[in-house]
């Protein structure tokens, strides 16, 4: 055996990459390392000292921005083409790279700590027979490692042994899948024989053949050998790195694939970049520019060109042509010229002031303390921070529901007790109270075996039981017993209920804080302790829950021998069932359902009925019977259970409410208020969706209708959803009406957009997971968009996470509206990382969603902090910046071109060399940085105010390409401006003493005074929000500018740097004459008059919405928020059995064969709780059931 | 069970969390800091009708008096001017401009007679004026060597390369170096006053102060300027004369502090014009001491050009200028009148604004912002 390892051993050695088959053998380090497999070390920075410079430039050059100043750059060091000193370009390209290079390097720090981190957390390694402590990155393929409870898995093992009986281990695999609920591991029992004995373990010298790395997360193949024989390996014996053991003492691995080869790290590939869409106008921008500039520069060679044959011609004697230069040369060259002239069309600080203000925003969001939950001390947190504008502009909102919407917590909070109701605190008057946190709380301490957690406000229940009226106990016995709750008290006292659905563990906690508890169970038993006293009763038959009976009832006879059968079900289906003696209880019991629901709590009915034992008896032989038929078993079945569940005697409701988080209706009205659509996608059932749809008022009553999509074939999707469209809007077209347009650089994107159809009113959908799948099918995925679109709300139940992107994917391809997407499970990842912005709830168990979020935060509330406050303002700079420093840029430009045509096409600039250098560097940097960094319109509060402020941004109204056009023509007129009157005012004239000023060097400085002070007047114009930063940046620029100039311009600098500084002197002598400030303020009045009188025209004519809240706020102090009131509806609506588990647990707590089987496994995963982790102060408590109840036997 | 009131005051940040230390636990919360939760103080200005018309208002009522005074003092400011290209057959500098060489060695003068109206007083300033002359033009704003002008020894030996090809000459190096050197204006004009009584009076024209004084005193210095007993001639011995000059540098004026590059004439010529049509300080001429009599009285004046500088080839013009000047520099009724027109616009569109802000503007501000 060992000489076939070791011939395949050379085999392998000797082969390339890439790897076929893995082979390695346990303990045997020498061997192993014959492969060459990867240890478990981890890399993830990209840098090292000596590599981070050459390689750092060179992928810094790849953009295309850095590549055009490079190549600007060369252009300049051409003598015959330069018309620019070389330092225009280099100094700020210096500075740009310089910024870049920092952030990567510090990017690339922290990559290199949280690597050491990771590399140098510490296992338990068997070495030589000994466990001894190793770092993870020493850990190589073919180590033996012992984990510990709560440990992460170091790499991928094979799992050789545990401390679980039957060798099983449980692990959470939150951070590889996102699903929060245990999955199982089981060894071979060749291996798991070894237990904990050490020199077992040190002596295992199993040889194990696998696949190659990848990174099927769901899969592995391999075999072990052994002492001759051979066992298969599947993905059940194999712990993948990245998960956590939980519920489990310890166990042995032998290590399989190590570092960059785990399935942790090969799933880890490159995250898709995500744009904004302001980035993608401001490349197909930008590259208009280009286009523009090449014209440009095109018309002022072809200038040149005239030029030169009629009048340069002439010129030679005083400038001679050079040698070898014609007219069309020269023409060429000065193209390239003006290229170099004109290249501040697209400066190089745009691309680096973007990120610098985005970079501004995203600390914003980080620092805001009204997004930071004391509760679990997380502040908000912006992981991508180059999509902060992106959130001023969200039309649809995908929300997850569990642990988003809410808290996946269910309390007993309510019940009716024969036509009595509890749950509710009156005053003296007997008004309502509010329920607050310091509302004194039930004292349950009398109970010993009382939850703890379990919190309930009105006294009267507890008194009511405790004098032991029989309809209260008759109440809380029933939900001791009818259930399939399983307990577990692993110590004395310590009681743990595993329940399947969170309903059902709340409403038996309530019953055991009440005094009774359901203490154990067996296949044909329930223990409760009533009031103290342990009572057994027999468990004769449990009638299941599905969801046509909607309804499960137990069949128990007491230890006096009362046989009686307790149900609880949807209060419809129970009230059909009712003896006519309850008719009038019925009708009170009614009216409490009907508040409760109005509540949106979850509401079950509850009855009994006492049963005869000759019934009973003859009734069980039927039902044996029934249950062992071989065809029609279900019907006859139902039949049965139909016959013995009717004449019930009511005992009362309970009502569960399913806890929101806090402020989520306040958010979604917000939101709604906005303009943004909320479509919920969670994997709940339709009911418990709709539910909450009520509860936090995404389904209102007011609606005119809520169609629920449920077929289950395309045809009646289809149906369902044009019928519900027709009724939406009865002129409805068959054919929806699809734009398609060309978008994108080069326009080569083709796009597809679905017009937004009238509609008469608000309306809801819900559609569930069957109809979903036949309506994301190409043909008829546009009619589900059309209806979905048509309603106020949309809520999709039973959604896989995959049909959870494409979802988000749909409306992204045919709304082209911006998407955002949050959730907290990482069933939810898809769709997070499908939509334009992902939002992550953080705090919770699983972090994965989080992690492939673009933001988070712990509350969903926060959400319309982040739009309406962060998203809105940052949109707003981000635009403002953008029209401002394009307007910047071409006006300053364009005087280049005007001056072209006094100075014989000859790229000769308008202003200073160095001026050309600063301009964007330094004069104007800050003031624009200012102003994008601090400008809000209106403060956070009156943005909560309107939230139809919002709206602007998602019309793309403040930056678009009309807007980009019209800050051309501003542009084009301020250059006119700025060039003619300098012109006009200063040719032929001289100064006060009779000599020069009309030289080039005064016109020069005259020109860039009077640039800089229009900009800094212009963005003062801009500047709705005045800071003393603000303020401090536009004095602080122009005195800089001021106090540069004259320090270039002066005597020292210019016997210092000769021909560097050629200006001297003519600062001081142009500025000190009246007619160079009389043009100054001429020229800057003309260019910002026409601004304020249009602007104020437009503002009295035609007023925007932030116009008229900005002179409402000037008006009025902000009104008091207005306490939310609890809304409270009137409801004829009744919610159904709520529970959200699809199938009882009846049948396998009423037989063995549940015992041996591993229920997680069997459940679909996808399909149920699994978008739900767990909230910390969750009283129920969840685990696998693997262990037989004690004393179970056999039925 | 406790019913989630959603309370606004949770995310005031109201809730302090400290540690059983006082505070030493140390929390995630962000600081409370008026900058990061961006509750900067701030002032808030908004275009109002209170603000807007007023500004309006008060800019015309500004502008239109200033308006008025330039263009009054403009008006003011007395000037004439002459053009002798000679482009016309009539002309009497024709024959000078048709029969123009560079390498000419004889002198082309011609005289221009002219009457002024109205007596000059104090100070007159004679300019001469060039047109269609693209001093501007990139490759000849650059072809100067500052380092040489200002007095560098190397430079004077080793002229820049942004002279060429007027860096150097029969491989010697030309001091002025450059196209702008090599062009310099250098034709001599002279006025004569024609008494009444026939006798022809040359007025006396200063060559001094024509130029800035930084450029004379820093930018422009002759070699060797430091050293005593300075002999022009021998420091730039080894270097040759611009192509077109008639002269070499050290031989431009008599004076030793107007000669070489320091000579005025030059320095001016040597500030380049920011545009093809240009006016350039040529002489001045100084009132009289005694003050009683007019600088130029009214009378019949002649001008003798000693025509030298070709600008024909390139349909150039040269004009001869006398002005005054007052506190707003030369005549240029441009500013008077553009301030005057903004002034007027500024209140017409007051008024338009102030229509429209009365008719529209009420009722869309107090208009309710619908929910």
């Amino acid at each position: 055996m060992g000489l076939v390892a070791s011939f395949f051993g050379q085999l392998c050695g000797k082969e390339k990459k890439p790897e076929e088959e893995r082979h390695l053998r346990a303990n045997d380090r020498s061997f192993n390392l014959t492969y060459q497999y990867a240890n478990n070390a981890i890399k993830t920075s990209k840098y090292n000292i000596l590599t981070f410079l050459p390689r750092n430039l060179f992928e810094q050059f790849q953009r295309l921005a850095n590549a055009y100043f490079l190549f600007l750059m060369i252009l300049q060091v051409i003598p015959q083409v330069s018309s620019l000193s070389w330092f225009t370009t280099a100094v700020p390209l210096m500075f740009v790279l310089s910024i870049t290079a920092v952030k990567d390097a510090n990017d690339d720090i922290n990559r290199h700590k949280s690597d050491n981190q990771v590399n140098n957390r510490i296992v338990n390694v068997l070495v030589d027979g000994k466990l001894k402590n190793e770092k993870w990155m020493n850990v190589q393929v073919g180590d033996i490692i012992k984990l510990e409870n709560n440990q992460f898995v170091t790499a991928d093992l094979l799992l050789l042994s545990s401390s679980e009986p039957l060798n099983l281990v449980y692990v959470e695999t939150a951070e590889l899948d996102g699903e929060t609920n245990l999955k199982v591991k089981q060894a071979l029992t060749v291996t798991g024989e070894m237990g904990d004995n050490i020199d077992a373990l040190a002596g295992f010298n199993g040889e194990v053949r696998c696949e190659p790395p990848n990174n099927r997360l769901d899969k592995f193949t391999g075999t072990l050998s052994l002492n001759g024989q051979t066992a298969a390996l599947d993905n059940d014996k194999v712990l993948l790195r990245g998960c956590t053991l939980r519920n489990t003492e310890w166990c042995f691995g032998l290590v399989i694939f190590g570092g960059p080869d785990t399935k942790l790290m090969q799933n880890s590939g490159k995250t898709t970049f995500k744009r904004t869409s302001i980035d993608h106008l401001m490349n197909v921008l930008v590259l208009c520019i280009f286009g523009f500039l090449a014209s440009m520069c095109t018309f002022l060679a072809i200038g040149n060109a005239i030029w030169e044959s009629r009048e340069g011609s002439m010129f030679v004697a005083f400038l001679p042509l050079e040698k070898g230069v014609d007219s069309s040369l020269s023409s060429f060259l000065s193209f390239w010229s003006y290229i170099i002239v004109l290249n501040t069309l697209v400066p190089i600080s745009l691309y680096v002031s973007v990120e610098i203000i985005r970079l501004g925003n995203s600390f914003f969001i980080d620092w805001d303390r009204k997004m930071y939950y004391p509760k679990s001390d997380t502040p908000a947190q912006a992981r991508t921070t180059t999509l902060n504008e992106e959130l001023g502009q969200i039309k649809y909102i995908f929300s997850d529901k569990t642990g988003t919407l809410t808290q996946n917590i269910m309390t007993f909070n309510k019940c009716s007790i024969s036509g009595k109701a509890y749950g509710e605190l009156f005053d003296f008057t007997g008004h309502r109270v509010e329920i607050t946190e310091k509302t004194e709380k039930v004292d349950f301490s009398w109970n010993q075996l009382a939850d703890p957690k379990f919190v309930f406000h009105d006294h009267r229940l507890l008194e009511t039981v405790k004098e032991g009226n029989p309809d209260a106990q008759a109440f809380f016995r029933l939900l001791a017993l009818c259930h399939t709750v399983m307990p577990d008290e692993k110590k004395e006292g310590e009681l743990y209920y595993q329940a399947q659905s969170p309903d059902e563990g709340a409403l038996v906690t309530a019953a055991r804080n009440f005094g009774f508890v359901f203490r154990s169970r067996t296949p044909e038993s329930i223990t409760v302790v009533e009031m103290g006293k342990q009572v057994i009763y027999e468990l004769l038959a449990v009638l299941d829950f599905n969801n046509v009976r909607k309804r499960m009832s137990v069949i128990v006879r007491s230890p006096e021998g009362k046989l009686t059968l307790f149900c609880k079900g949807a209060d419809t289906i129970i009230f059909e069932r009712l003896h006519p003696s309850c008719k009038k209880l019925v009708e009170v019991t009614n009216t409490h359902l009907s508040d409760y629901a109005g509540e949106g709590l979850r509401t079950l009915a509850l009855a009994y009925k006492d049963l005869d034992e000759s019934f009973m008896d003859e009734w069980k032989q039927r039902h044996h019977e029934a249950s062992t038929a071989l065809v029609e078993r279900e019907e006859k079945l139902d039949e049965l259970y139909e016959e013995i569940e009717k004449d019930l005697l009511l005992l009362g409701a309970t009502a569960v409410e399913d806890k929101l988080q806090d402020g989520v209706p306040q958010t979604i009205e917000q939101l709604a208020k906005a303009d943004i659509k909320i479509w919920v996608l969670t994997g709940d059932k339709q009911e418990t969706a709709e539910n909450i749809g009520y509860s936090c008022n995404m389904l209102r009553e007011e609606m005119k209708e809520i169609f629920i999509v449920a077929a289950n074939t395309a045809e009646g999707v289809k149906e369902e959803l044009q019928n519900a469209r027709r009724k939406m809007s009865s002129s409805s077209a068959d054919k929806p009406s699809v734009i398609k347009a060309r978008a994108g650089l080069f326009w080569l994107q083709k796009t597809e957009t679905v017009q937004d159809e009238e509609v008469d009113g608000e309306y809801g959908l819900v559609i569930n997971g069957h109809s979903l799948a036949f309506a994301l099918e190409k043909d008829l995925q546009l009619e589900l968009l059309r209806t979905a679109c048509m309603c106020q709300t949309v809520i999709c139940c039973r959604v896989t996470p995959l049909q959870k992107a494409q979802v988000v994917q749909l409306v992204k391809k045919y709304k082209q509206a911006v998407t955002l997407a949050i959730g907290d499970g990482a069933n939810d990842v898809s769709m997070i990382k499908a939509a334009h912005i992902g939002v992550g709830i953080s705090g919770q168990e699983g972090m994965q969603a989080v992690l492939s979020s673009d933001f988070s935060f712990a509350q969903f509330r926060y959400l319309q902090r982040l739009l309406l406050v962060h998203g809105r303002w940052s949109y707003l700079r981000m635009c403002k910046f953008l029209q401002y420093f394009f307007y910047k840029n071409f006006t300053f430009t364009f005087v280049h071109f005007w001056y072209a045509f006094f100075c014989g096409f000859s790229a000769q600039t308008v202003y200073d060399e160095w001026f050309i250098t600063l301009y964007n560097l330094m004069y104007t940097a800050l003031p624009v940085l200012g102003l994008s960094i601090f400008d809000q319109d209106v403060n956070d509060r009156w943005s909560f105010q309107y939230p139809q402020l919002y709206t602007p941004g998602q019309l793309n109204q403040y930056f678009s390409k009309k807007a980009f056009v019209r800050c051309m023509m501003k542009s084009c007129y301020s250059s006119l401006i700025l060039f003619f009157i300098p012109w006009a005012a200063m040719h032929d004239t001289v100064r006060d003493d009779g000599k020069d000023i009309a030289d080039y060097q005064s016109f020069a400085l005259l020109a860039q005074t009077c640039l800089l002070i229009v900009m800094s007047i212009q963005l003062s114009l801009d500047t709705h929000y005045w800071t003393a930063v603000n303020q401090f940046f536009v004095w602080g620029s122009l005195a800089g500018y001021f106090a540069i100039t004259f320090t270039m311009y002066s005597n020292g600098m210019f016997l210092i740097f000769t021909s560097a500084f050629p200006f001297i002197g003519t600062a001081r002598n142009s500025l000190n004459q009246p007619n160079v400030w009389l043009t100054i303020f001429l020229t800057s009045l003309l260019c910002i008059l026409p601004v304020v009188a249009f602007r104020f025209i437009l503002i009295q004519l035609r007023p925007t919405i932030n116009d008229k809240v900005r002179h409402k706020m000037r008006k009025e102090a902000l009104p008091a928020p207005t306490k939310p009131v609890r809304v409270k509806r009137i409801s004829t609506r009744r919610s159904g059995y709520a529970f959200s588990h699809s199938q009882g647990y009846g049948d396998l707590v009423t037989s063995r064969k549940f015992l041996l089987k591993i229920p997680v496994r069997t459940r679909p995963a996808l399909f149920t709780e699994t978008d739900s982790p767990l909230a910390q102060n969750q009283p129920q408590h969840y685990r696998t059931i693997t262990e037989e109840p004690e004393g179970s036997q056999s039925p | 069970m406790m019913a989630s009131s959603y309370n606004a005051k949770d995310e005031d940040g109201h809730i302090t969390v400290t540690g059983p230390g006082g505070g030493t636990l140390r929390s995630k919360k962000p600081e409370n800091t008026a900058f990061k939760q961006q509750r900067l103080p701030a002032w808030q200005p908004i275009l109002t009708a209170g603000t807007v018309l007023p500004a309006f208002f008060i800019i015309g009522l500004i502008f239109i008096p200033i308006g008025i005074g330039l263009y009054v003092t403009s008006n003011n400011i007395k000037e004439f001017e002459v053009d002798y290209t000679g482009v016309d057959m009539s002309s009497p500098c024709f024959n000078c401009s048709q029969n123009f060489s560079w390498n000419s060695t004889t002198p082309c003068t011609c005289t221009i007679p002219f009457f002024l109206e109205q007596p000059y007083e104090s100070n007159v300033f004679m300019y001469y004026g060039l047109s269609n002359f693209y001093q501007n033009h990139r490759r000849y704003v650059k072809s100067r060597d500052d380092s040489q002008l200002n007095g560098d020894m190397t430079s004077l030996k080793e002229p820049s390369k942004e002279c060429e090809p007027y860096a150097y000459h029969d491989n010697k190096p030309i001091a002025p170096c450059g196209a702008i050197a090599n062009s310099m204006f250098n034709d001599t004009l002279e006025l004569f006053y024609n008494d009444p009584n026939g006798t022809k009076v040359q007025i006396p024209l200063t060559n001094i102060g024509i130029a800035w004084w930084t450029d004379k005193h820093v930018k422009f210095k002759n070699p060797g300027a430091g050293e005593a007993n300075q002999n022009l001639t021998a420091v730039f011995q080894g270097t040759t004369k611009p192509l077109n000059w008639r002269r070499p540098v050290y031989e431009l004026d008599a004076a030793a502090n107007n000669n070489g590059f320091i000579n005025e004439d030059f320095i001016v010529w040597m500030r380049t014009a920011a545009l093809p049509t240009f006016r350039k300080l040529y002489r001045i001429i100084k009132s009289p001491s005694n003050g009683m009599m007019p600088t130029m009285p009214r009378g019949n004046y002649t001008l003798e050009v000693v025509y030298n500088y070709p600008v024909r080839s390139f349909e150039g013009r040269k004009r001869m200028i006398l002005s005054t000047i007052s506190w707003m520099g030369g005549k240029n009724p441009f500013l008077g009148i553009a301030y005057i027109t903004v002034g007027s616009v500024c209140f017409f569109l007051g008024v338009v604004l102030l229509i429209i802000h009365h008719k529209c503007g009420n009722r869309n501000n107090s208009a309710d912002i619908s929910n």
